[in-house]
């Protein structure tokens, strides 16, 4: 049973306020959105604060939801993922981490690395490009989520990849939203 | 022409499109899970709203929060409302939300419709 303390221990060490393992679905979307609501709420939080940490979470667990649907992650019972929020003195850490196909690893790299390397500016002019430009894909996305949650952050998006196997790679993001104005 | 009206719900906004009494409002949080089948009642309603106009239209956006699909069907209702004669849009942003307020200036930007601002 020690693996509950352990467990216990992980999240109180890095301030973690919302921990959600499993399937994502829009009931699990909205009920992960009205908890962490309720959470903010109740700590008092700044409305502009809140307002962008809701933000990046819908666009974060609408992402996960999406690609979890791909049946190659289901046959390979690889389609769950997991989703935090870490609440520090200075800021809000959103992280979430799902399997991904190992061949997206690139595209996925090189749209992220465009977006960090754009300032306040750059991301405004890729928004409307891709608003005005492109039609919604098959599964509903936008392709906006990732530029509307660096905008939102006003940071730079990390992330990393650990391969699974030769097939499959687990991809870890993490949105850090400022707490000080 | 029929009234499309539909209660807001926590993942999708309130609709009000009534063109005998000359409302048409969009309101509260869209992140809806399937946003091009939600839209696409309203989209219909436009496009057939557009034959017969009344001599003027304001469009009203009184939104909370959307995600970026929905702003993709936003800037689809946008481009509708293009055709329309004297249309307008009024967009409503909480007076300390400064996202809302710039994605309402960068949706001017995008269509040829005057923007007024206004704040709740």
């Amino acid at each position: 049973m020690k693996y509950i303390y352990d467990l216990h221990k992980t999240m109180l060490a890095e301030n973690l306020i919302l921990v959600y393992e499993g399937e994502f679905t829009q009931e699990i979307t909205k009920s992960v959105l009205a908890m962490a609501e309720r959470n903010m709420d109740s700590m008092g939080e700044e409305s502009g604060i809140k307002r962008k940490v809701f933000n990046v979470m819908v666009e974060c667990l609408q992402n996960i939801v999406k690609h979890s649907e791909d049946p190659d992650l289901k046959a390979e019972k690889r389609h769950t993922a997991i989703f935090m929020i870490g609440k520090h003195k200075d800021e809000y850490i959103i992280t979430s981490g799902n399997s991904i196909k190992a061949e997206n690893i690139e595209g996925l790299s090189t749209k992220l690395d465009k977006i960090n390397s754009l300032d306040k500016e750059g991301l405004k002019t890729l928004y409307k490009d891709i608003i005005k430009n492109t039609d919604l894909s098959e599964k509903g996305g936008a392709g906006l989520g990732f530029v509307d949650m660096a905008r939102k952050s006003g940071q730079k998006l990390e992330y990393d990849f650990q391969d699974i196997n030769d097939k499959l790679s687990f991809f870890s993001l993490k949105t850090t939203i400022s707490r000080i104005n | 022409m029929e009234i499309l009206h539909l209660e807001g719900a926590e993942d999708t906004p309130k609709i009000i499109l009534d063109k005998n009494n000359g409302i048409f409002e969009i309101s509260g949080r869209s992140l809806p899970e399937d946003c091009a089948e939600f839209y696409q009642p309203i989209l219909d309603w436009i496009g057939e709203y557009a034959e017969d106009a009344n001599g003027d239209t304001n469009f009203v956006f009184k939104l909370e929060y959307f995600n970026t699909a929905s702003s993709k069907l936003i800037l689809d209702i946008l481009s509708k409302l293009e055709d329309i004669p004297n249309i307008s849009i009024s967009w409503y942003f909480h007076e300390d939300d400064e996202d809302m307020e710039e994605a309402g200036e960068e949706f001017s930007e995008l269509v040829e419709i005057p923007f007024e601002f206004k704040t709740y």
